[in-house]
């Protein structure tokens, strides 16, 4: 289990251009974090930092386990879970199989409750070329809850979502958070659970 | 199911569902094996004798037509990133892409082979020899090519470098593969032409073994813009 992430003095430079610098947070398990800003601030840039896939200019980034203290990129991966501006849907892949792909490459068979969760259900043997946006985005979600990992790094949880979509992420977010998961969420939008909110 | 054999299958059901795969690579080579005697003429030696180099050349490039899309897909609709941050390290992926890749084009062109060496006058025993040496040489294109593939991933048209990056690091396999063949025909069957098979299959092997550490490699870069 993930007791928090800590940023410490974070700092981006894309091209030549510095977007932020001494950025320091800490998030504990069972805590969310939004980062708001302008388009263009560095919020996409500051996930893609905690999730890996881009180095920091200056500072670390460290996660805690009960166990130990994971500095490495590559191990800190193995933690989180990812929804990014992208959904990752195969347009030839069905519901159902891109959710087990996914579900698989993370070690398990999907549950049999999720697609019903997100609302999918009836569309479990659609191929994803017929989803509309909002359709991709519940799907993605379904991949995030098949996956499994404690820290949630979400670039925009809420884009593309109905109503009725914008309530069931509030929902799983609050349910991730309720089971001592980490959420950090790139949004415009008040996640509604009474977290801090960073300002890039 | 591994996460491995999951990333391998669902690019095998990828490459069965959107026909750019096998289908496109077999009809490439088909045509090509056909054009050349056409250009040639009918001069049955002379085209028993560049046999095993056209049909080498027409496979290695039938397989680079559907490499550039090895990383691609995945990077331009975000899979890449869910790949990247799963259990599976991306050197694995990296394999279980080589892999689809070969089962779905490199085998299916050795398989296609001894009958495009019909149109060629190539003779059974330089047949075998030319089926072997694709056998054991393509999954050195798809290895190769998976390098190619990865450094030029994030790249609108990188589809057209591709082959400038893959094509002279594949002389090898060409050279020992056609070579084998030339040797059975010029009689060396016994010692030379497993000699040039065996140069062929340490080429494949360490290409195999290596590229997906330097696929991988590249790939962390291009997640990195």
């Amino acid at each position: 289990m993930i007791s928090s992430l800590t940023a410490e003095k974070l700092a981006c430079t894309r091209g030549d251009r510095k977007l932020f610098d001494g950025l320091s947070f800490r998030v504990s398990a069972g805590q969310a974090l939004a980062v708001e800003g302008a388009n263009g601030a560095g919020k996409t840039s500051l996930l893609r930092m905690l999730a890996g896939f881009l180095a920091p200019a200056a500072g670390r980034i460290v996660l805690k386990s009960a166990q130990a203290e994971i500095h490495e990129s590559e191990e800190r991966g193995k933690a989180i879970g990812w929804l990014g501006h992208q959904d990752g849907l195969k347009p030839q892949l069905t519901v159902r199989e891109q959710l087990d792909f996914f579900a698989r490459l993370h070690g398990a068979p999907a549950e049999a409750g999720v697609l019903k969760q997100v609302g999918l259900e009836r569309q479990a043997e659609l191929p994803c070329r017929y989803l509309s946006a909002g359709q991709r985005r519940r799907l993605a979600l379904a991949r995030l809850l098949a996956s499994d990992r404690p820290v949630w790094l979400l670039d925009e949880p809420f884009a593309a979502l109905d109503a009725s979509g914008q309530a069931l992420v509030a929902q799983l977010m609050a349910r991730h958070c309720g089971h001592g998961g980490i959420i950090i969420a790139a949004t415009h939008e008040p996640l509604g659970l009474g977290n801090e909110s960073l300002k890039l | 199911m591994s996460p491995f054999v999951t990333l391998l299958t669902r690019d095998l059901r990828l490459a069965a569902r959107s026909g750019g795969g096998a289908a496109l690579a077999l009809s490439f080579f088909a045509l090509v094996a056909t054009l050349v005697p056409l250009g040639v003429g009918a001069d049955l030696k002379l085209l028993a004798r560049v046999a095993g180099g056209i049909l080498w050349v027409g496979a290695v490039l039938s397989a680079l037509l559907s490499l550039d899309r090895l990383f691609q897909g995945d990077y331009e609709d975000g899979s890449l990133e869910i790949i990247a941050l799963s259990p599976l390290a991306l050197e694995a992926a990296a394999l279980a892409k080589i892999a689809a890749h070969w089962l779905s084009t490199g085998l299916p062109l050795t398989l296609l082979s001894p009958l495009l060496a019909l149109m060629f006058n190539l003779d059974p025993a330089s047949t075998l020899t030319l089926f072997l040496s694709l056998l054991i040489g393509t999954p050195a294109v798809s290895a190769v090519g998976a390098i190619g593939a990865s450094l030029t991933l994030s790249l609108k048209r990188g589809g057209l470098i591709l082959p400038l990056i893959v094509l002279p690091l594949l002389a090898p396999a060409v050279i020992f593969g056609a070579g084998a063949v030339a040797q059975v025909q010029d009689g060396l069957a016994g010692g030379g032409g497993l000699g040039a098979l065996g140069l062929l299959a340490a080429f494949s092997f360490a290409a195999v073994l290596l590229s997906p550490f330097a696929a991988a490699y590249s790939v962390r870069l291009n997640l990195d813009g």
